[in-house]
């Protein structure tokens, strides 16, 4: 794996993102902040309604508005904030030095055009590539994401491919441009372990070929746990911790990481059934009306009355790792050590 | 937890198939599609079973023939003695009390005009009309308070509730005729990674109090051998591995079971990191194993090849 750079590639700053419904407002994302080196995978924990989505979907200028709407924020790409740049010039970076690939497959691709039209349409618009020349790389695309025999197939369309081949298409796609960035979000949760697994290494082996910085976003800490150089997790529209990817997972500062976590069977241990798990108690805040102190606060028994009045800011946790930040009133780690039994 | 007291099993599956056949354009039968082929196994009294299997495998068409949802092509389902396959419409309505399901999506099996309690309630009114409605109500709050849902809720409609609430309902109404067998087919694989964790707690617990016994239809090889106390791996619609579920994990023998068990993520940085070095890309798919279990340990079946 190449050691992530130094240089800032993307800085996503106090981005906030709320949607008009009938219900009310719903503040999906509120004040997220972080930044992304060259080259570094940043993995990207949450559970539904956590925001993770939303803030790549804004970003992309993906989001439909109405009713959606960027309540405020900047999400600087290589000097350039994304937010502020008109579509069509958006519309140049997003396919080309940004990729993206989602969960499903088959409602990405276009069922009524064939995978070469699909893969040399971004190498058209972004690299003027036409002709022979663009279905050459086309062909050296589908070989590099491990289609077999990637020349007959190259006029089939997306039917004719299993749901792992389609998400390599669109891997293929998605890199067609030499991207610097790679934004997948959940894509292999609607595959089999197998092929997720297949689909993970090929990732890992085409970053160190391109060299691109990844967001992969997911809910699976497993998969996290193997991908990704740092992890951010996210809950209620808001980063609660974030860190290098063996500190987060030794060392959780966030009550919220610690119980997902925990809500894991441990299969280190011998006859795993004795244990019973330890799963989060409650449910996620209604967005339409996001807690004022720290969202988590209401599912948390390390909760101090502060963490109920008052939203904790995202920063460096005392005495882990630099870098290791965690947006908490209470001490976790204090916590722990009281609750264990002195011998 | 305690390990199945009774040797003698409460569903013995024998030889299911489900066979489906592709006509050709003018009508005729072209060929068959064998979604699940001469499968067998048995289910204990308050054991769970975990049938486990990537899409295509046939998982929940076994789930869905066991219980007579969608009946087997040919082949035996006996349960408590009876082969239900030869029950009489009237005969397997009143099996059906003894067999529930609960499926992958909440939502689509709730009805969005009916509110939590009416659902809860149908099954009772169904098998025990005779009973007042006072008794009825006293119940259904029963009910909701067993599955971890307040009774004053009864009156909410689906989309009220959020994922785990709704499985829950979905559970109590399973639970309402005090079964003996749940075929859970995905039932967490819907839900958030910490709401997952109270559902399984909640199935073990109705497990120990109920005495039920579970056909556990999972891809979450993790929850899996959590939940399990044996597991059966299907294959291309039939079974290639059979084990208590410490064995299968510590020592699994097919190769198929062996690939799939490999490609786990691991939720530990080092170890995962690890494991995915290890793992080749397109990796070929194990060839030509035949579906003959042969048991190579006490209560180890394993699928063997034509050329061992």
């Amino acid at each position: 794996m190449s050691a992530p750079g130094t240089t800032k590639l993307l800085e996503v700053r106090d981005l906030a993102v709320a949607f008009e419904t009938r219900g009310g407002m719903i503040h999906a994302v509120n004040g997220v902040s972080y930044a992304l080196e060259t080259g570094e995978t940043l993995g990207i924990v949450g559970e539904s309604g956590s925001g993770k989505s939303v803030h790549v979907l804004a970003m992309l200028g993906l989001i439909p508005k109405p009713p959606g709407r960027i309540a405020r924020g900047e999400v600087v790409f290589q000097g350039r904030d994304l937010l502020a740049l008109p579509d069509k010039a958006l519309r140049k970076v997003r396919g080309g030095e940004i990729g993206f690939v989602f969960q499903d497959p088959m409602s990405s691709l276009n069922p009524a055009m064939t995978v070469a039209a699909q893969i040399v349409e971004p190498l058209r618009i972004h690299l003027g590539l036409a002709g022979a020349a663009a279905r050459r790389r086309a062909r050296e695309l589908l070989d590099l994401v491990r289609i077999p025999d990637a020349g007959s197939r190259l006029d089939q369309y997306p039917h004719e491919f299993s749901g792992g081949q389609r998400q390599r298409v669109m891997i293929a796609i998605a890199i067609a441009c030499k991207p610097k960035l790679l934004i997948a979000d959940e894509a292999t949760t609607a595959l089999d372990v197998t092929i997720q697994a297949e689909i993970i290494a090929l990732v890992r082996e085409l970053k160190r070929e391109i060299g691109m910085a990844i967001i992969w976003i997911t809910h699976d800490l497993g998969v996290v746990a193997g991908i990704a150089d740092t992890v951010q997790v996210m809950y209620a529209g808001r980063i609660l911790e974030r860190g290098p990817v063996d500190d987060i997972f030794s060392d959780p500062r966030s009550a919220y990481t610690l119980g997902l976590l925990r809500s894991l069977p441990d299969l280190g241990v011998r006859d795993v059934r004795r244990l019973r798990l330890q799963p989060i108690e409650g449910t996620p805040p209604d967005m339409r009306l996001p807690p004022a102190g720290d969202p988590f606060a209401p599912r948390n028994r390390y909760a101090t009355p502060r963490c109920f009045l008052e939203a904790p800011p995202l920063s460096q946790a005392p005495g882990a790792a630099p870098g290791h930040l965690v947006a908490a009133w209470y001490d976790l780690p204090g916590q722990l050590a009281r609750e264990r039994p002195t011998p | 937890m305690t390990e199945p007291a009774a040797p003698y099993p409460l569903l013995s599956v024998r030889n299911l198939s489900k066979h489906y056949p592709l006509r050709s354009w003018w009508g005729g039968t072209a060929s068959v599609f064998k979604a699940v082929h001469d499968v067998s196994f048995d289910i204990r009294p308050n054991e769970t079973l975990g049938l486990v299997g990537e899409s295509g495998s046939g998982k929940s068409t076994v789930g869905r023939a066991v219980t007579m949802l969608n009946p087997p092509t040919s082949g035996h389902v006996v349960f408590q003695g009876a082969d239900l396959a030869r029950l009489t419409a009237r005969e397997m309505r009143g099996m059906r009390r003894h067999i529930q399901m609960v499926f992958q999506d909440p939502y689509s099996a709730l009805n969005p005009r009916m509110s939590a309690g009416a659902y809860v309630l149908e099954p009772l009114l169904l098998h025990a009309a005779d009973r007042s409605r006072a008794e009825l109500r006293e119940e259904v709050a029963g009910l909701f308070e067993r599955v971890g849902l307040d009774p004053r809720f009864a009156g909410r409609y689906p989309h009220q509730f959020s994922g785990g609430q709704r499985q829950r309902i979905c559970i109590a109404r399973a639970i309402a005729l005090k079964p003996r067998f749940i075929v859970a087919d995905e039932p967490i694989a819907a839900l958030d990674v910490s709401i997952q964790a109270q559902v399984v707690n909640l199935l073990q617990d109705l497990q120990d109090e109920l005495g039920l016994s579970y056909l556990f239809i999972s891809h979450d090889l993790r929850m899996v051998r959590y939940l399990c106390h044996r597991v059966a791996v299907l294959w291309r619609g039939g079974i290639v591995e059979l084990a208590d579920s410490e064995t299968l994990y510590r020592d699994p023998r097919h190769p198929y079971t062996r690939r799939l068990l490999a490609a786990v993520p691991v939720p530990d940085p080092a170890a995962e990191r690890r494991r995915i070095s290890t793992i080749g890309l397109a990796e070929p798919a194990p060839q030509g194993a035949g579906h003959v279990l042969t048991e190579v340990a006490p209560g180890h079946w394993v699928a063997q090849n034509a050329d061992g």
